[in-house]
């Protein structure tokens, strides 16, 4: 039982990495927001998870935090957002699916080979777990990097966001406060990205943060 | 005695192969049908079709060299010896010790080799196109394929089919690893049997086929015989994954006559989930972009990858 909940732990917790790898191969960007909220619901299974192993009730009201405001709520915003800003038929250029995908590899291998050794000592579900998440964290920093829409960008945001619960679950004994309020920052976070996305419409005509770079240059 | 029985038992295995295959490919028409509110022809189409190739005659280009003829042959043997040495209802039969993956994978790689050469020998426009495409998708098919297989033998600690099965069946575990080679392992079977995602068996449109450019230009008995292989390699595939990830019910090797017919019954319904299981797929997608497919198919390759990875690294995934 010891061993099978281990399992069932890591097995989830892979499970996001892989989803994170989904949402790095999706160019459309309806198609992003559908993985996004796959992501979400992934993490909640995997918080219930360990919350059941761990049983601590509270981690329940986490997972059902990640599961109505990542899965549901925030994804139809975005949803309702790309309609309004008319860009859903735009397929973004990645700059090639092949090396991101391998950076991506490339950087699931140094969070391994960093987070292993450094928590040596921590119990075999935390550090497997700090792992995955490390990944998941750099997967979505990556996801950030590598997209020019900011509505994509977004989404890589809060799939960072979705790696840092997933680590915090995983260490046990954060405390319930810390979780809500991280979660509401988030939400007050895609609100004021919400916000500027419109603005940032209103003057230059598009989302695309490239436009940002070039009016910076031309100033100068 | 023993000797003759475990042969006999091999050989039972080779024939219900065979038999079961074209079989498999009429399920799944029938079902496709159905799933899209088709009636559909019946389960037994595919047995007549090759029966009707067989007694037509074999009409051949005026160019065709002897590669020609004999590649299909050759296909369908080496098709033929990868499918019997996969464990289907028995582990441990008396050549268990060849039903090695990365020897089925060869097997399955020069049979490759020779439909594309034969493709090109006539020196028609399809045939070129779909040469190309299939060894454009089998460079990354390929070795996505081996890579599970590393992730597979790393984990059960060896390559031997047989091993592998009694293995999964006494720890199964849950793996991250073998989780992501059984996604990696499924893409590569949708590239390998040219599925839906990949390339469509049931058209003829030239822009997106790429078997059906391949063999175009044969008739006759040539096409049963490569009919017959293409079936093959489907009940091959989700044979391989059944066990691999599901190789519940399967005979041991001490097991009696009893166990043998229990390992029958499981494996034809194991077949006839998988087989399920892939057209329901397939109705709920469309079929990609052939420039799109590298993609789908590099995934693969990445799943494996990432799988042999996280077992390098960590013993416990």
């Amino acid at each position: 039982m010891e061993r099978f909940s281990l399992d069932a732990a890591h097995l989830l917790a892979g499970g996001m990495v892989l989803v994170s790898f989904m949402m790095l191969y999706q160019n459309r960007i309806l198609g992003l927001l559908n993985v996004f909220a796959a992501h979400a619901v992934v993490l909640s299974l995997s918080v219930a998870w360990q919350a059941y192993v761990q049983s601590a009730p509270h981690l329940f009201v986490t997972a059902a935090i990640a599961l109505i405001l990542k899965a549901i709520i925030i994804p139809v915003a975005l949803h309702h957002m790309v309609l309004r800003l008319g860009v859903h038929r735009d397929i973004e250029t990645v700059g090639g699916i092949g090396p991101t995908m391998l950076m991506g590899i490339g950087l699931v291998a140094l969070s391994m080979v960093v987070m292993l050794p450094a928590a040596a000592e921590a119990d075999p579900i935390a550090r497997e777990d700090l792992a995955l998440a490390l990944s998941v964290i750099l997967l979505g920093l990556l996801i950030m990097v590598t997209r020019q829409n900011a509505i994509s960008q977004i989404v890589g945001f809060m799939s960072l966001e979705n790696g840092l619960v997933l680590a915090a679950t995983g260490a046990r004994g954060m405390p319930l406060v810390v979780e809500i309020s991280v979660a509401f920052s988030v939400l007050v976070a895609f609100i004021v990205i919400g916000v500027f996305l419109f603005r940032i419409r209103e003057r230059f005509d598009t989302i695309d943060t490239q436009a940002l770079d070039d009016f910076r240059e031309g100033r100068e | 005695m023993g000797l003759i029985l475990a042969i006999l038992i091999q050989g039972i295995q080779m024939v219900l192969v065979l038999a079961l295959a074209p079989g498999l490919i009429g399920f799944t028409r029938k079902v496709k049908a159905r799933l899209l509110r088709r009636q559909g022809p019946s389960v037994v189409q595919p047995y007549r079709d090759l029966l009707r190739l067989v007694r037509k005659e074999a009409v051949l280009a005026d160019n065709a060299s002897w590669l020609f003829r004999n590649a299909p042959y050759l296909i369908f043997a080496t098709t033929w010896v990868a499918a019997a040495l996969v464990p289907t209802f028995a582990a441990g039969l008396h050549f268990s010790w060849a039903a090695d993956l990365i020897a089925i994978t060869a097997l399955l790689g020069s049979a490759r080799f020779f439909l594309a050469l034969a493709g090109m020998d006539i020196g028609t426009a399809f045939g070129g196109i779909g040469s190309s495409r299939e060894m454009l998708f089998a460079t990354l098919a390929e070795p996505a394929m081996i890579m599970i297989v590393f992730t597979v033998a790393l984990v059960a600690g060896s390559t031997q089919l047989s091993t592998v099965a009694e293995f999964m069946v006494d720890h199964s575990t849950l793996r991250v690893s073998l989780g992501l080679a059984l996604i990696g392992l499924i893409i590569v079977a949708l590239t390998e049997n040219a599925r839906v995602p990949v390339d469509n068996p049931a058209t003829h449109l030239e822009l997106t086929m790429v078997h059906e450019a391949m063999i175009l230009e044969y008739s006759g008995r040539h096409l049963a015989v490569i009919e017959l292989a293409a079936a093959l390699k489907l009940l091959l595939y989700i044979s391989l994954i059944a066990c691999i990830f599901a190789p519940w019910g399967m005979a041991r090797q001490d097991d009696g006559v009893l166990g043998m017919l229990v390992g029958v019954v499981t494996w034809v319904g194991k077949l006839a989930i998988g087989g399920f299981l892939m057209v329901l797929f397939e109705t709920a997608i469309a079929k990609m972009r052939v420039f799109r497919v590298p993609e789908f198919v590099g995934g693969a390759l990445m799943l494996g990858f990432l799988g042999t990875l996280l077992l390098f690294v960590s013993r416990s995934f």
